[in-house]
């Protein structure tokens, strides 16, 4: 990725940025986060197709917001969250320029985020194949066997909150999990506490969570509790047209119409 | 004991298990569940996994369960009354395809429950488990065994260990404990007197990478290098590697409580956590990741050898497998001893 390199030079040399958050080589067959403070680390940078972790998760870290004002080299799933991001006033574009990397791996920069924004419009939020046909195969199961599904994908769970420290959109300073007087969700990784956390989670993501699967990827049991949120989103979908993360904050959950559907409403 | 050395032919293993089940013993055994290698409650000796470096998370939990109800509790009309668990109702269990850094890593984590405080929970859990090890006759880029004490054959931790000697070939079984020679009292036959030598040669060769008295010497005067800043910026801070970790003992008391009735449950907890030392009065003396994963490193390699005199970690590799942000502790170890202060 020559281009990244060069630009991200450029940036580091002009003080344009003080940091620029991108991918490097990691142990084995891995890929990493690489945060480039001095331009002569820059060539460690690189791009293919193993990075697909979601970036964006380290733009509201503490440490990582104390460098000042950062670029991240962003791929579709990045630039989405981002916006999402700065819809909830966590980035701004003050703080934060986007170096793009289109799906085609071209790199584009974004002067701002509304340009970022119109650019991450043109693409829909789309279920891919494999996973739509699992949530079709859920759909179609009985109320009794989908409890089973559930109950034997999530029993593994030992509450690592991996998921949680992989997705962008949970920042939380304090998650509710963490409160234990009064509990609202069981801490033990037992089946309830396991079950609540895990519902808990698709819910506060639905209408932010823009697919991008850190959740599961981050996860070191493989449990497939992206299933949660893609069902959230194809909801969202039939019911309400869609979802696109928007500078408006026009939020899915958080937001009213006249016409909105009431048919889950028994 | 000195260690007993019979030959257990590669049939007769599912032999062993069988004959192991008609004694009504339990047995937590490797098997796979999406794509991963974990210990699991082993019905049938067909659903065993064999060809995994390692499973993805350790064999600690029969002995320190993620959830341990330590008591329950409920009040009534003379106040609270408390009824501790029943050890009675802990059951003897054979752990089947330990590796070699696993079993070494239960007597790291022993040292732990049995430092100041004797925890009879997890010691009665210990006296009713029969370690069965497998020695690794693969590694990978992770594995560091040999960096920290341990090696591929180790006999250490394991109450038998088997060998396979050679890819299709039959095991070599050293008795290491009296508990080991019992199992080998319900089934002798299977068990036959050889002379086996040269076991080396069947295990994975896994080199030495560092030193770990030298990194522990060093440990004591790196306490605030800003080594610890560059190596943790990636760090989620979720608890992974803890969770996944053989010898972590980190652990959270909460009450469950339902109406007037309740239990107080022992859960797994990590240093990773920013919540792990939030205080009451809102303070936080580990406030940034780079202090967590300082206190990591510290903990396996500097308090613990000073307290303990045992070092906090086995070269299982598990924690930089499961990492989500690739956070390699071989790496980390390397470069701090490489680094110069």
């Amino acid at each position: 990725m020559v281009d990244l390199i060069k630009r991200a030079k450029e940036l580091l040399e002009t003080s344009a940025v003080n940091v620029v958050i991108g991918y490097e080589q990691g142990s084995g067959n891995k890929t990493r986060a690489l945060f480039v403070r001095k331009a002569e680390d820059a060539d460690k940078l690189i791009f293919d197709s193993r990075c697909v972790q979601n970036l964006a998760a380290y733009v509201t870290k503490k440490e990582v917001k104390e460098m000042g004002k950062m670029a991240v080299a962003a791929t579709l799933p990045v630039m989405r969250s981002l916006i999402q991001l700065a819809s909830e006033f966590q980035v701004n574009d003050s703080n934060l320029l986007v170096l793009g990397i289109t799906p085609g791996s071209e790199l584009i920069e974004f002067g701002n985020l509304a340009d970022l924004e119109t650019f991450v419009h043109k693409y829909q939020i789309e279920i891919d194949v494999r996973n739509k046909e699992i949530l079709d195969k859920l759909e179609k199961m009985t109320q009794s066997e989908r409890w089973k599904f559930w109950i034997d994908e999530l029993s593994p769970c030992f509450k690592c909150y991996a998921c949680r420290a992989a997705c962008p959109m949970c920042y939380c300073h304090r998650c509710t999990v963490d409160f234990n007087q009064p509990q609202w969700i069981p801490v033990p990784s037992h089946e309830l506490g396991n079950l609540e956390w895990h519902i808990m989670r698709a819910i506060h993501l639905t209408g932010r969570c823009i697919d991008c699967d850190a959740c599961y990827n981050a996860c070191p049991l493989s449990i497939p509790i992206n299933l949660l949120t893609k069902k959230m989103l194809a909801d969202a979908k039939e019911h309400f047209g869609g979802y696109q993360p928007s500078l408006k904050g026009d939020h899915l959950m958080s937001t009213y119409k006249p016409d909105d559907k009431e048919n889950f409403i028994h | 004991m000195n260690i007993d050395k019979r030959l257990v032919r590669k049939e007769s293993l599912e032999k062993l298990f069988d004959i192991l089940k008609q004694n009504s013993k339990k047995i937590y055994a490797p098997f796979l569940k999406n794509g991963k290698t974990t210990f699991g409650n082993a019905e049938n000796y067909a659903g065993i996994s064999n060809g995994y470096i390692q499973t993805s998370q350790s064999s600690k939990d029969i002995a320190f369960p993620r959830n341990e109800h330590i008591l329950s509790f409920s009040r009534n009309k003379e106040g609270m009354s408390v009824k501790g668990i029943d050890l009675k109702d802990i059951p003897d269990v054979i752990l089947w395809g330990v590796r070699p850094c696993d079993a070494a890593g239960i007597g790291e984590l022993s040292s732990i429950f049995n430092w100041d405080y004797k925890d009879e929970i997890y010691n009665d859990r210990l006296s009713k488990i029969t370690v069965f090890g497998f020695s690794c006759n693969t590694s990978d880029e992770y594995c560091f065994c040999t960096s920290v004490g341990g090696n591929p054959g180790n006999t250490a931790g394991s109450d038998i260990l088997f060998t396979k000697l050679g890819e299709d070939g039959d095991y070599l079984a050293e008795i290491v404990t009296e508990r080991g020679a019992a199992v080998v009292l319900i089934a002798p036959e299977l068990f036959e007197r050889s002379e086996i030598t040269g076991k080396d040669k069947f295990l994975a060769e896994v080199q030495v990478r560092f030193n770990q008295e030298e990194i522990k010497e060093k440990l004591d005067r790196f306490f605030e290098s800003k080594e610890w800043i560059s190596q943790s910026l990636r760090c989620l801070g979720c608890g992974a590697c803890a969770y996944v970790c053989p010898t972590c003992a980190c652990f959270d008391l909460q009450d469950e409580s339902h109406g007037k009735k309740g239990t107080r449950v022992r859960c797994w907890d990590s240093c990773g956590f920013s919540h792990f030392t939030l205080h009451t009065s809102g303070h936080n003396p580990r406030d940034v990741q780079s202090a967590r994963w300082r206190q990591r490193i510290m903990h396996k390699f500097s308090y613990m050898p000073e307290r303990l005199s045992v070092y906090g970690c086995t070269g299982c590799g598990r924690c930089s497998r499961a990492c989500p942000a690739d956070m390699n502790i071989l790496e980390s170890l390397i470069s701090i001893q490489e680094v110069t202060i």
